[in-house]
């Protein structure tokens, strides 16, 4: 498998107080990464430095250039700074996520709308089209950015705790189509929910100021431990399971 | 025929200006409207009147210390409130008083009569000048040109900046220029209603518009078109009644207002 981005030796820091040091990590084309990691381990951090949103403050990020031009990267932020009360409709947002192909002065064509009729029918949400995002409930408005993320055929996915508000009912439906996509799309991915998902992916990455890689889709609370990433493990199915505070 | 020629003059330059200040004011005032910035519009406003008094003070054009004011104020304070070093409205608040304060002084020290300074604080379409006019005309055809080529990118600044981010580096520079024309916009409009009301004139349109749609694009037409009509009559009306116009532009666009407020009820119940 060929790599896609590989960062050397990064180190990031916010006003001096350091949050990734000496980052080795390899993202190579078809993986399905889980980024795991404490609350303010550095995970949308790691994301940014990625998207080129935050400079590291020592190291450096290599693209490959043949597999990947940078405008074939999807991002799903953690937090939406989006003003939902804004007059924009659902597809106009979906539409920004061409922005980064078409350029400063881009103008939608009708294939360009068909694009984004397509991903938000994929997701179940093309009759929300023409709505305001205030119309939206949580969960709606998540798949909406997803869309956004999604409609310039990105070869490399960055989702950030795309779980947090898509509602129950949609989440495994939701990792069902991750993994489809994952057939051709490379995926990392920040979750909690260790337990659900590694059913779907086929490593780890534990991001806790230092960044451990660890090549399976299985991990066990001691590996978790040895890479110094105090995270709980959720048991799903018949085991009592210990439900934990959503972030 | 020399007198008709005159008053034919003079109503059509004020017609122009009803037509140049209606699209400059739409189009900024659909975006400060959208983006939630009409405090610190206001900041701008008030702030442009030191401007205008340092102006008369030195013998420039008030509208050159207006527009240098307004400006310099508008991005001091998207450059304080981006270090974070002081918040965005005490900024705001400081900017509003201190501009206003340095306005009534200078005016005040300035030796003589000033005639005009009544219709910068509540506006003269009647008396504008040419300069003025050929001014708030360019900058029409700017704020044209800008919104259309750079549509797109101006609505994802507006709606999610730190996503634009990610598709571009220089949302910055775009936040900034666009910071800039909206100041000047406010500057040229206050020959039309004053310092104290030109705000009104940038915020109702939007939101009669709002009532229509929830589309920016179509925002920026309609808060176009309803500002046309309301500063139309306005004009119009005040000329009838001998009332200042500034004034009963202000009345005219709030009746708009209202009136479509009523027409569009049904669609929001
Ligand atoms: N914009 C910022 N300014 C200052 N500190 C920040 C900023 N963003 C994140 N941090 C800090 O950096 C650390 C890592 O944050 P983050 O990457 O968001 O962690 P995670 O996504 O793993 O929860 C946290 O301690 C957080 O408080
Ligand atoms: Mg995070």
């Amino acid at each position: 498998m060929s790599t896609l981005i590989e960062l050397k030796n990064i180190s990031a820091s916010y006003n001096g107080d350091p949050v990734l040091e000496n980052v080795n990590f390899s993202i190579r084309e078809g993986d399905f990464i889980g980024v795991i990691g404490p609350n303010g381990g550095g995970k949308t951090t790691l994301l940014k430095v990625i998207l080129g949103l935050i400079k590291p403050t020592a190291g450096e990020v290599v693209y490959n250039r043949e597999k990947l031009k940078k405008n074939r990267i999807g991002y799903l932020p953690q937090i939406a700074e989006g003003d939902i009360n804004f007059p924009v409709s659902v597809k106009d947002v979906v539409l920004s996520g061409l922005m980064i192909i078409k350029g400063h002065s881009a103008r939608m064509s009708s294939e360009d709308r068909k694009k984004a009729d397509y991903v938000l029918q994929e997701l179940g949400i093309h009759h929300l089209s023409n709505k305001s995002l205030n119309k939206l409930s949580g969960g709606e408005l998540q798949r909406a950015y997803l869309c956004r993320a999604l409609i310039g055929s990105p070869k490399l996915l960055l989702l950030d705790e795309p779980g947090n508000f898509v509602d129950t009912s949609f989440e495994q439906g939701f990792y069902e189509i991750l993994k489809d996509l994952n057939e051709t799309v490379t995926i990392m991915m920040v979750s909690h929910d260790v337990g659900t998902i590694s059913t779907y992916v086929k490593s780890f990455a534990c991001v806790n100021r230092k960044l451990h890689y660890h090549d399976s889709g299985r991990i066990t609370t001691e590996q978790l431990k040895a890479y110094d990433c105090p995270i709980q493990l959720i048991a799903h199915g018949d085991v009592p399971h210990t439900v934990l505070k959503r972030h | 025929m020399f007198a008709s020629f005159f008053e034919y003059d003079f109503l059509f330059k004020s017609l122009l200006a009803v037509l140049f200040g209606s699209i400059t004011a739409g189009i900024a005032g659909s975006y400060i409207v959208a983006k939630k910035m009409v405090f610190l519009s206001g900041g701008i406003t008030h702030s442009s009147f030191g401007g205008i008094g340092i102006a008369y003070f030195i013998g420039m054009s008030p509208v050159l210390g207006a527009a240098c004011f307004g400006v310099a104020s508008a991005l001091g304070i998207q450059y304080m409130a981006s270090k974070q070093k002081v918040s965005e409205d005490s900024a705001i608040g400081f900017l509003w008083a201190f501009g206003m304060a340095l306005g009534i002084i200078f005016v005040y020290l300035t030796p003589g009569y000033t005639p005009d300074l009544m219709s910068y604080l509540f506006g003269s379409i009647l008396t504008i000048h040419n300069t003025d006019l050929i001014a708030l005309a360019i900058l029409a055809l700017i704020l044209l040109f800008f919104f259309m080529r750079y549509y797109r990118l101006i609505l994802y600044v507006a709606f999610d900046e730190g996503y634009a981010r990610t598709f571009s580096s220089r949302v910055d520079l775009f936040k900034y220029l666009l910071i800039i024309l909206v100041s000047l916009v406010i500057v040229l409009n206050i020959r039309i209603a004053g310092v104290v009301l030109v705000l009104s004139l940038l915020t109702i349109p939007p939101n009669i518009a709002l009532l229509f749609t929830g589309n920016f694009a179509k925002m920026i037409i309609i808060s176009i078109i309803a500002g046309f009509i309301g500063m139309l009559s306005g004009f119009v009306a005040s000329w009838y009644l001998n009332i200042p116009t500034g004034a009963t532009i202000i009345f005219t666009l709030v009746l708009l207002w209202v009136i479509s407020r009523i027409v569009t009820r049904r669609r929001w119940e």
